[in-house]
């Protein structure tokens, strides 16, 4: 199966949740019994220190798993040492993005690198589905070098849009439908 | 009492501001100027969550903007830094049993930050200045956007609130370390020493240890000033350079935007604004803790030693935490998203959970208790941050924070969650401790109003962070308008979650004006008629 950003989103969405009920619980568990007498033995120093290790392993394990299950952030972390397959070399600046052609095309499993240059301030470049959720997001600042590596890994049209607040005037900045991807079972463009 | 009788002289006309002494008009005023702004805060984020659903004719884009820029500075250093401010000049001193170094200096901190905060809002209602709270480089020098006097006098409103927080700083530190007149000799160096933790740091590095001089709770407070006194100077630093910007304006001449590394300025600012959000909140949040759960039950913290260590941790933690704010930034080094952006992070659900962990224990160690207002608005601050601080954890990952940043996932079951329910339910709790202390003993006017506002804000809190987060999950950003209803169903549940939270404000303040009454409000803000000065301890 692949991992793509909808399906680690449906995994964070199960387990926070998961959690939160959890702690909810827990808190709500703790006050009905803390107004209760139940005697005043003391908490073990042992499950004091259980609990610092658990936390300490959840805090480093998450970092874990996600490098290990997540593909992009291997991808991410090592993209100045990939030769991309394809590059898109975009410009944002006056509010608006100047795309090297009208449709952006590549096919799967291509690795494609999106260089985005800002002229001016700091904006963002994120492309979304046509639900309107997000497949990825980077800063663009300028003076700088943006760019992000990403393997598409099935088919799909995507929208261009700043993810970064740069004035009233950047709420616009969306390029719809202007990022496509085929697959070897669908017609190339 | 009839009602008008109780609106005029307060619950049974317990509360008389005459026989209140200059510390505790001092403290009142505190907690008045962060009530009304946190009602300011209120509206303007109701105005947003309305907006959200549908735009609303009487607000413009721009004037949208402005709002979104003023909302969080308002929240924060009009209604947060008072009530924060003010309860700990009191409870400096009072912890201490000494006099307050300056009470005439803390009344200038109280009216900076009133007064430092209305300029800036109103700078941004009256000319829609809006560069929002991250002033990422040049947008708050892009005078063709913005307007460059709206921003001159927008900075320097700011600019005033970090006066009266460098005054705050002095304030504590002179009142930990000096020597009152006509007492012994204090030692100045060991008291700091142990205040800031430098005396357990060497301690665990000799055979001789030395005892700690103050108490844990004092202990977090000068902690936590440290952040708050390095972020006044990160601020003042910055504002000054937008300053140069804007002054330059004024006299026909444009500065090159190119002069100042966009990337380092970020760095710069982030390092800054997280001495605020990672340090100082949880610091002086994990203090808090220590401190009303030591009142509520009488008993000694559990693990104290541990605790009062994990508070210096999460000190270093805070300078050094930054760069989980630019996993999104592509030139940032790798090896600063890895080291700070992600284990360092890491760290605060440590030091978090410790400071969870303890005050639970310590609150169990001392069953049954009675179901007080402390207790339950202190439980209510434990689940926030319980929520919260996970949440964080989980955005301050690279591969997370790819799909994540700039969602509403961020600003909902994370800041909105550590904020309203961790924050400030931990605030009320305190204010329920000290109401009876700071008033000479007023009455309550109702404690099932006092209930309804903690059932309205814990499920108005929750329930608006969770709403934001489920639409942040599916793509929705923060930081920009829809307006073709895309996330249509998780901003009506948001927005009826947010009135909830209004509702619970209104009673509250209602509540409080009725136990204190008209006459009692005016009377805080008279001078004191009492002759102890600066020696009074309440």
């Amino acid at each position: 199966m692949k991992v793509d950003s909808q399906m680690v989103l449906w995994g964070q969405t199960l387990a926070y949740t998961l959690y939160a009920i959890a702690m909810i619980a827990l808190v709500g568990w703790f006050a009905l019994r803390v107004t209760r007498d139940g005697g005043s033995r003391g908490v073990a120093p042992a499950l004091f220190y259980s609990f610092v290790g658990l936390l300490v392993v959840c805090g480093v394990s998450l970092h874990i798993v996600t490098y290990k299950t997540i593909p992009w952030a291997a991808l991410d972390l090592n993209r100045a040492s990939i030769t991309p397959d394809r590059t898109f070399d975009i410009t944002a600046g006056q509010h608006r993005f100047t795309l090297p052609a009208p449709k952006l095309t590549a096919r799967c499993g291509e690795k494609v690198r999106f260089n985005v240059t800002s002229t001016d301030l700091t904006y963002g470049f994120g492309l979304f589905r046509q639900d309107h959720s997000m497949l990825f997001q980077m800063q663009v600042l300028p003076g700088h070098v943006n760019d992000i590596l990403w393997v598409f890994d099935r088919a799909g049209v995507y929208s261009i849009r700043s993810t970064e607040y740069s004035g009233p005037a950047g709420v616009d900045m969306i390029e719809r439908d202007v990022v496509e991807i085929t697959c070897d079972a669908t017609p190339a463009n | 009492m009839t009602m008008i009788e109780t609106l005029v002289a307060g619950e049974q006309g317990l509360f008389k501001p005459a026989t209140l002494t200059p510390m505790q008009k001092m403290t009142l005023r505190f907690v008045v100027v962060g009530l009304v702004y946190y009602g300011f805060a209120l509206v303007e984020g109701m105005l947003m969550r309305a907006f959200q659903v549908t735009p609303l004719p009487f607000i413009t884009k721009d004037q949208y903007f402005a709002i979104l820029t003023a909302h969080p500075l308002v929240g924060i250093f009009g209604s947060t830094y008072s009530i924060v401010c003010g309860a700990f000049l009191f409870l400096v001193p009072f912890l201490m049993k000494k006099p307050l170094w300056s009470i005439r200096l803390a009344n200038w901190t109280c009216g900076l930050i009133a007064v430092g905060t209305f300029v800036f809002w109103a700078a941004g209602f009256l000319t829609h200045y809006a560069p929002l709270y991250t002033l990422y480089w040049p947008l708050p020098a892009d005078f063709g956007q913005f307007s460059v006097v709206g921003g001159t006098v927008f900075i320097a409103g700011v600019a005033l609130v970090m006066t009266g927080t460098v005054f705050f700083v002095l304030n504590i530190y002179m009142t930990i370390g000096y020597t009152p007149e006509g007492w012994e000799k204090q030692p100045t160096g060991r008291l700091l020493a142990s205040a800031l933790g430098l005396s357990g740091l060497r301690n665990l590095f000799t055979r001789r240890r030395t005892e700690h001089l103050v108490s844990l709770p004092v202990a977090a407070i000068a902690r936590g000033t440290v952040d708050t006194a390095l972020n006044a100077g990160v601020i003042l630093f910055t504002g000054v350079l937008i300053l140069v910007y804007m002054v330059a304006a004024l006299f026909g001449v444009s500065l090159k935007h190119t002069a100042v590394d966009a990337l380092l300025y970020k760095n710069w600012f982030w390092w800054g604004l997280d001495l605020v959000a990672d340090g100082l909140v949880l610091i002086f949040v994990a203090g808090t803790w220590y401190l009303l759960a030591t009142l509520i039950t009488g008993k000694k913290l559990f693990m104290e030693n541990i605790a009062r260590a994990a508070l210096f941790v999460e000190l270093v933690v805070s300078w050094t935490v930054w760069s989980h704010h630019l996993l999104s930034d592509q030139a940032q080094p790798g090896i600063l998203k890895v080291a700070s952006g992600e284990l360092v992070t890491a760290f605060e659900l440590i030091t978090q959970g410790l400071a969870f962990f303890i005050t639970l224990v310590t609150l169990w160690s001392a069953r049954p208790l009675k179901m007080t207002m402390p207790l339950r608005f202190l439980l209510g601050g434990l689940l926030g941050f319980a929520l919260a601080v996970p949440a964080g954890i989980m955005q301050a990952d690279i591969g997370l924070n790819r799909i994540l940043h700039n969602t509403q996932w961020i600003v909902g079951p994370h800041v909105h969650v550590a904020v309203l329910v961790g924050l400030t339910m931990t605030l009320y709790s305190a204010f329920y401790v000290l109401f009876p202390i700071l008033t000479n003993g007023a009455a309550l006017y109702s404690e099932r109003l006092a209930r309804f506002h903690f059932w309205t804000h814990l499920l108005g809190g929750i329930g608006m962070g969770a709403f934001m987060g489920m639409a942040g999950l599916n793509g929705m950003l923060r930081r920009t308008i829809y307006v073709n209803g895309e996330f249509m169903p998780y901003m009506i549940l948001a927005g009826l979650s947010g009135a909830l939270l209004l509702v619970g404000f209104l009673a509250f303040f209602y509540n409080i004006v009725m136990s204190l009454g008209m006459k009692g409000v005016i009377g805080i803000f008279t001078p004191a008629r009492t002759e102890t000065k600066e020696l009074a301890l309440v």
